[in-house]
């Protein structure tokens, strides 16, 4: 819902506050870069030879790619003028308190980590290790229990999506010993 | 082919020991993924796509309507007991739900949305069997440039009948677009968005998109903001209803159908509208005024049964047209992909066994639901304790075997990561998810069905509006972008006067 603030005035020194208030400008910019980014991949593209047909391999990421700078545009327009992205609510989701960034991060950090994990180490130790980092990112600190149930869930889930549902997933050297 | 006979012979393949064992751990999978908070059908469904590498399709199908489903009736049952809807779909339920529950009603208001899904199920597929094969045979002589109306005509309702903020539906439905863009070109194989990466020539498979929007993106979102101490569940019993219960809803379970059926079927947001429009409908009609807003049993009775018969509309045009109305749909959609079957009207003449094995088991998908979620019910109510740290982390855990499983490359769990941290993202500034991932699906056959039309007519751009159909659908595409327009008017002029 766009739900227009009513009209305060821009306080002196409140220039971060009003960024912070018009962060979904951060959107705008992210739909620039990606319109610019579509376009110039379209327009580098060398298309004279494989072309068939009067519509090559260009006219749509051009159109794509014009479309994203104007809504990039009239989404500024609109949050300039008070238009705010209504954020998504759920069973968890407590909007009335500020963003955790550290609690996101954590687990960015988590999930990357268990990706580089996942070749050297073997799915059922890198899975385990997301499992049980997650749970630590977002607030479990039972330290006899957690790692127990993460090793638990991720050597089920390697035996049967590996096993039983043929979907390969790395062993590992600790799945060579057992 | 009769359909009479050919759902005949879909029940012998739905009957089959191995695929009623599909159709069970569908019903019970789904249910349980639906009562857990934070995950509604189009995630269960995502994140259970990495089992199409090891399962025969009609197996797979199977498993995904059940679900569908279940996790529709799950997520009813979360809203009744904790009065915090996950999923729009059930907004409703918890309207009269929850209030039944508090007031010690509970097991009245799970009986009553149980047996509401499965009346709305066995209507809704009762008219999927009427219809589906009809209107495969109306689609079957449309060309390319009715194709591409049909997917223009489900981009603009996806972006503008939709969520409250259009420009923000567009933002996401072109970001869904850019996505489907990466990869080489399917005509000329030229390279897009590639920068030369080989892993990036392949494209970004359907399932990692779907994956990390609907599962990393929404645990990243709920991380960020995690309730501390979520809210306690109302304990239940066993569901029953007396007597004079179903005196009262049995009219409700038989007309919620044929509100949810029709949107289902087109694309307007699957159950949120009908669910709404079957509980004013029953609000109207009731005898028993003074108990609205304090636990009236009409009010779960309906909406649950709309909600259930909208599903199976939603299969009618995705079976059909090969179009996704809702997230689920989508995801499904994905799913036929991968297997390399591309449902539309020549769906019901190449696969027959298959559909027609799908739809017979959503039948028997129904009388599951019902045997199993009436027993069951007690301990469903025990998976609303689970604690969330668990939860979330289990979902990011099985995101990653999801875009492991893909094709067992490192960079598709760091494509997932970035592709999730775009949906954390779309959350938080309310762009809504769906446009995006009906987009990365649709896009690239979009592009196919325009290019192939503008070939046929030489290059002129008559070729796309020379059919009858492709100008009707046309027609409607305008009618959706000047409505808001139309309404404006029309309530200026009423202030007017």
């Amino acid at each position: 819902m766009t739900t227009p603030t009513t009209g305060l005035p821009p306080e002196p020194a409140g220039r971060r506050s009003w960024l912070r208030d018009h962060s979904e400008l951060g959107v705008c910019v992210m739909l620039l870069v990606l319109g610019a980014l579509v376009l110039t991949d379209a327009l580098t593209m060398d298309v004279d030879l494989t072309q068939r047909g009067p519509v090559g391999p260009r006219t749509v990421p051009v159109v794509v790619g014009a479309g994203l700078l104007v809504v990039a545009v009239l989404l500024a327009v609109d949050v300039v003028r008070g238009g705010r992205g209504r954020a998504e609510t759920g069973e968890d989701v407590d909007l009335s308190e500020p963003a955790d960034w550290r609690t996101v991060l954590l687990l960015t950090g988590v999930f990357l980590g268990s990706a580089v994990l996942i070749e050297p180490l073997g799915f059922p130790v890198s899975g385990a290790l997301l499992f049980w980092g997650a749970a630590f990112a977002l607030g479990s600190r039972r330290f006899d229990r957690d790692p127990l149930i993460a090793a638990t869930v991720s050597l089920v889930a390697h035996t049967v999506f590996d096993n039983l549902l043929g979907v390969p997933l790395p062993g590992g050297p600790l799945m060579g010993v057992l | 082919m009769n359909a009479l006979t050919s759902l005949l012979d879909g029940f012998g393949t739905a009957l089959t020991p191995i695929n009623l064992l599909w159709a069970a751990i569908g019903v019970l999978l789904g249910t349980a993924i639906g009562v857990l908070p934070g995950i509604g059908p189009a995630m269960a469904v995502a994140l259970l796509l990495p089992v199409t590498y090891g399962l025969e399709p009609i197996g797979a199908f199977i498993m995904f309507a059940g679900i569908y489903y279940g996790a529709m009736f799950g997520g009813s049952t979360t809203s009744i007991l904790l009065n915090t809807p996950g999923e729009s779909a059930a907004v409703v339920a918890a309207m009269e739900g929850n209030p039944m529950a508090k007031s010690g009603r509970g097991a009245q208001a799970l009986a009553a949305a149980a047996i509401g899904h499965f009346a709305g199920g066995m209507v809704g597929t009762v008219l999927l069997v009427a219809l589906a094969p009809a209107v495969a045979g109306l689609a079957v002589d449309i060309g390319a440039p009715d194709y591409f109306a049909i997917m223009v005509l489900a981009f603009i309702a996806v972006t503008s009948v939709l969520g409250s903020s259009r420009i923000r539906g567009l933002a996401s439905l072109l970001i869904g677009l850019t996505i489907g863009l990466v990869g080489l070109d399917r005509m000329t194989g030229q390279q897009r968005l590639t920068f030369g990466s080989l892993q990036l020539a392949d494209g970004i498979d359907v399932v990692i998109v779907a994956v990390g929007l609907f599962a990393i993106g929404e645990a990243l979102w709920v991380a960020a903001h995690l309730r501390r101490g979520p809210p306690e569940p109302i304990p239940v019993g066993l569901p029953w209803l007396s007597r004079g219960d179903v005196r009262r809803t049995w009219k409700s379970w038989a007309r919620g159908p044929f509100i949810g059926f029709p949107f289902g079927a087109i694309p307007a947001g699957g159950a949120e509208i009908p669910t709404f429009l079957s509980y004013v409908t029953e609000k109207r009609l009731s005898r028993h005024q003074e108990e609205w807003g304090k636990g009236a049993i009409e009010g779960v009775a309906g909406p649950e049964s709309a909600a259930s018969a909208s599903a199976a509309g939603t299969l009618v045009t995705m079976l059909t047209l090969g179009l996704p109305t809702t997230a689920v749909a989508a995801v499904m959609l994905a799913a036929f992909q991968q297997y390399g079957i591309q449902p539309g009207p020549l769906l019901f003449e190449r696969e027959p066994d298959l559909v027609w094995g799908l739809i017979a088991s959503l039948f028997v998908g129904m009388v599951l639901l019902l045997a199993l979620n009436l027993p069951l019910a007690p301990v469903w109510a025990k998976l609303l304790r689970i604690p969330r740290p668990y939860l979330y982390a289990g979902i990011l855990f099985f995101a990653s075997i999801g875009a492991y499983a893909v094709g067992g490359e490192v960079i598709d769990l760091v494509i997932l990561l970035i592709i999730g941290l775009i949906g954390f993202g779309m959350r938080r500034y309310g762009l809504p998810v769906l446009p995006a991932i009906v987009a990365v699906i649709l896009g690239p056959a979009a592009e196919q069905q325009l290019r192939r039309a503008l070939q046929i007519s030489d290059g002129s751009v008559s070729g796309l509006v020379g059919t009858p159909f492709s100008v009707t659908v046309y027609a409607v595409i305008v009618l959706l972008l000047a409505w808001p327009l139309l309404k404006k008017a029309v309530t200026r002029r009423r202030a007017e006067h």
